[in-house]
C-alpha cells in the first residue's frame, strides 16, 4: 500500500470513527489536573490501516480521559511495533516521558494478534508489553485493556477503561435503560418503557442491574441480568419500592419502601426472600447504600431537614454523619470504604460534596446548580453524575479531588441516572 | 398545622351528594380553582381527632349499589366538586391546604355513599432536589390527601396512594409556574 492510499484509507477510519462519536455519548474535558504525564500514543502498524488508527485512538483517548495523563501530539511518528524504531529524540522534543507503540497482525482461525509496547522514553527501555489474541468484534474491548494497563503502570491506580456505565435516556414518550462501555460507546438498551425508570445499581459482579420501573402504574424494583434480559420483580408488596442498592456479597439489597405508609428502608434477598424492615423513623428514609464494612449509609429527614445516616446492616440505632448545610443526600461510599460523594443544596443550588470519614471533612467538588445521582468508579478516582447543560440532561465525570471534570452528552435524549459499574472479573 | 375538617361541615357536604347522585343541578356552585386564592380559614380551635363520622357509613351501606351507575356522570360533571382532581402544595410540603377542604369532603362524601367506589391518589413534585426524596416526598402528599379522606369518615380500603415523584410532570419546564403546577396530588377513580 503506497503513502497516499494509507492516509485515505486513515482518514476514512477517523471520520467512521467520529460518526460513531456523534451518534453516542460525546465527551468534552473541562479542566485539568495539577500533575499529568505526558505520553504519546502512536499509530499502531497494521495491514488494515483503519482498525490499527482505531486501536490508537481509543487507547489515546481513554488515557485523555483520565485526567492524568496528556496526551502528546503523535502526527508523523511512525507506525511501527517494534522497540528499534522508536524515534527517542523526536519523541523527547515533543515533551513525551512515554510511548505507546503496537501492530495488529492477522492470525490463525479469523483471530488478530494485537501487541502494544509501554515505552519509558528519557531511559530508552521498555516498561511493559503484551500480545492479545482476540477476534476483530473484541478489539475495542482490548483497547480499553490496554490502556488499563499502561495507565495502571504509570498512575499506580487501577484503570476503569474497561469499566461499563448504565444510565437513563429519556426521549419523547421513551426512557431507556442504557447499558454502555465507559467511553460511551456501544451503547445498548437493555430497558425499552414509556414509563420513567430510575436508580439503576449495578451487582458487585456486574452481571445484574437492579432499577426501578413505573411500568406497573407504580414505582417497582426490578432485577435484571444484563445479559440474557431476564429479569424478576423484587417483591409484590404493597406501596412504592424504590430506591435499591447491593449488598457488598450481592446476595441482598437494601430498598426504600412505602409498604407501611411512610417511606422506609428495608432490606431483602436479591431473590425478593425474607424482606424485614430496617428503619422506623416515622420519616423519609431513602436512598441506601451499603458500604463494603457491611454498615448502610441513608438520608433521612428524621432530623427536620434531609441528612445522610448510617445503620448497621442488620439493622439498630442510625447515626448521624453530616452536619453542615441544610439538606444532604444521596450517599455513595467509595470501595475503599474511607469516604463518601454525596449531593449537597445551598440555598437553590444542588452540587456534588466528598467527606472524608475520619476527619469528617467536607470538600466540594461541583458547582451545580443541577447536579445530582453521583457515582464512584471502582478505582474511587472518578464520580460520574447527572447534571443539565444547555436546559439538557447530560451526564458528567468529575475526580474524586475535585481538579478534573468532564461532559458526556448524548445527541438526541434527556440522559441521567448514571451508575458506574465494577471492574470487570 | 394538621387541620382536621369539622364534623358538621363533612355532614352538610354528605347530605349535599346525596342530593346531587340524582339531580346534579343542585350541587353548590363549583369554585374556580384556578382564580381561588388561598383562604386561610381560621382553626377555631379543639381539632376533633375523631371526625370520622360511623353514620354515614352506616347510611352508605344500605344505599342500593345502584347508585354507583348514575354518580358516573357526577364525577365527570364540571359543575360537580367531583370533577376537581387537583390539590397542589407549597414547596416540599405535603400539607394540604385550607382551600382543598370542600373538594375533598365531597369526595369524601361520594366515596361513603359508593362503598364500591375507589380512589387512587397520585402525588407528585417538582423536579427541584433528588428523584428519590422527591418520590418519598410524592409519597407523603398522597398520604396527607388518604388521612383527610379517611378522617372524613372513607373506608382505608377505598383508597389507594402512589407516587410518581418528579418523572411526570404536568409541566415539563423548569419555571416557578410549572413547578407549583407540578407539586401536586391528583385523584383517580377506578374504572376511570
Amino acid at each position: 500500500m503506497n503513502l497516499s492510499s494509507l492516509r485515505i484509507v486513515t482518514l476514512f477510519g477517523a471520520l467512521l470513527f467520529a460518526a460513531q462519536v456523534r451518534a453516542q455519548l460525546t465527551i468534552d474535558i473541562v479542566g485539568v489536573g495539577a500533575q499529568q504525564i505526558p505520553v504519546a500514543v502512536a499509530g499502531f502498524a497494521g495491514s488494515d490501516a483503519a482498525l490499527a488508527q482505531q486501536m490508537s485512538a481509543v487507547i489515546e483517548a481513554d488515557l485523555a480521559r483520565s485526567g492524568l495523563i496528556k496526551t502528546v501530539n503523535s502526527n508523523g511518528l511512525p507506525k511501527n511495533g517494534e522497540l528499534a524504531a522508536v524515534p527517542f529524540s523526536e519523541l523527547k522534543a515533543r515533551g513525551a516521558d512515554a510511548t505507546v507503540i503496537g501492530s495488529l497482525v492477522p492470525a490463525a482461525n479469523g483471530m488478530v494478534a494485537v501487541s502494544f509496547r509501554l515505552v519509558d522514553v528519557p531511559k530508552q527501555e521498555q516498561l511493559t508489553g503484551l500480545v492479545f489474541n482476540v477476534p476483530n468484534k473484541d478489539l475495542r474491548a482490548t483497547a480499553h485493556r490496554i490502556a488499563d494497563i499502561v495507565y495502571e503502570r504509570l498512575t499506580g491506580e487501577k484503570g476503569v477503561f474497561s469499566t461499563r456505565l448504565a444510565y437513563v435516556a429519556k426521549s419523547p414518550g421513551r426512557f431507556q435503560l442504557i447499558v454502555a462501555d465507559s467511553d460511551g460507546f456501544n451503547a445498548i438498551p437493555v430497558v425499552n418503557s414509556a414509563e420513567p425508570i430510575i436508580s439503576p445499581a449495578w451487582s458487585p459482579d456486574g452481571s445484574r442491574l437492579a432499577y426501578v420501573s413505573f411500568e406497573g402504574r407504580k414505582p417497582s424494583v426490578y432485577i435484571q441480568n444484563v445479559s440474557s434480559g431476564q429479569r424478576t420483580l423484587l417483591t409484590r408488596a404493597a406501596g412504592n419500592q424504590s430506591a435499591p442498592a447491593w449488598s457488598p456479597s450481592g446476595d441482598q439489597i437494601v430498598f426504600a419502601s412505602s409498604q407501611a405508609g411512610g417511606t422506609q428502608l428495608f432490606v431483602a434477598g436479591a431473590d425478593g426472600s425474607n424482606s424485614r424492615r430496617l428503619t422506623n423513623s416515622g420519616a423519609i428514609d431513602t436512598t441506601p447504600n451499603w458500604a463494603p464494612d457491611g454498615r448502610i449509609y441513608f438520608m433521612s429527614d428524621r432530623g427536620g431537614s434531609p441528612q445522610i445516616y448510617r445503620i448497621a446492616g442488620e439493622g439498630g440505632n442510625a447515626e448521624r454523619i453530616t452536619f453542615e448545610g441544610s439538606d444532604n443526600a444521596n450517599p455513595r461510599v467509595a470501595a475503599d470504604g474511607k469516604s463518601m460523594v454525596f449531593v449537597k443544596r445551598e440555598g437553590s443550588r444542588y452540587m456534588l460534596a466528598v467527606q472524608d470519614f475520619a476527619s469528617r471533612q467536607v470538600q466540594t467538588l461541583t458547582q451545580g446548580p443541577v447536579d445530582e445521582s453521583p457515582s464512584f468508579a471502582p478505582n474511587g478516582k472518578l464520580i460520574v453524575y447527572a447534571s443539565v447543560y444547555n436546559g439538557k440532561g447530560i451526564l458528567a465525570a468529575v475526580s474524586a479531588d475535585g481538579r478534573v471534570k468532564q461532559r458526556l452528552g448524548a445527541s438526541n435524549a434527556d440522559v441521567r441516572e448514571p451508575a458506574w459499574g465494577p471492574l470487570p472479573k | 398545622m394538621k387541620t382536621i375538617f369539622k364534623l358538621a361541615l363533612a355532614a352538610i357536604a354528605a347530605t349535599a351528594l346525596a342530593g346531587c347522585s340524582s339531580t346534579p343541578e343542585t350541587v353548590a356552585p363549583v369554585e374556580n380553582r384556578t382564580t381561588t386564592t388561598t383562604v386561610v380559614t381560621p382553626d377555631t380551635g379543639g381539632t376533633s381527632t375523631n371526625g370520622v363520622n360511623p353514620t354515614t357509613g352506616a347510611a352508605g351501606s344500605t344505599m342500593p349499589s345502584t347508585t354507583v351507575v348514575t354518580s358516573a356522570n357526577t364525577l365527570r360533571d364540571p359543575r360537580s366538586p367531583l370533577s376537581r382532581r387537583e390539590i397542589f402544595y407549597d414547596y416540599d410540603s405535603f400539607t394540604v391546604r385550607d382551600e382543598y377542604k370542600p373538594l375533598l369532603e365531597a369526595h369524601a362524601a361520594y366515596l361513603k355513599q359508593n362503598r364500591n367506589a375507589r380512589i387512587k391518589v397520585e402525588g407528585n413534585t417538582d423536579e427541584r432536589g433528588s428523584r428519590e426524596y422527591n418520590l418519598a416526598l410524592g409519597q407523603k402528599r398522597s398520604e396527607s390527601v388518604k388521612r383527610v379522606l379517611t378522617l372524613l369518615g372513607v373506608s382505608e380500603s377505598q383508597i389507594d396512594t402512589v407516587s410518581f415523584g418528579e418523572e411526570k410532570p404536568k409541566n415539563p419546564t423548569s419555571s416557578e409556574a410549572a413547578y407549583s403546577e407540578n407539586r401536586r396530588c391528583d385523584l383517580a377513580y377506578a374504572g376511570e
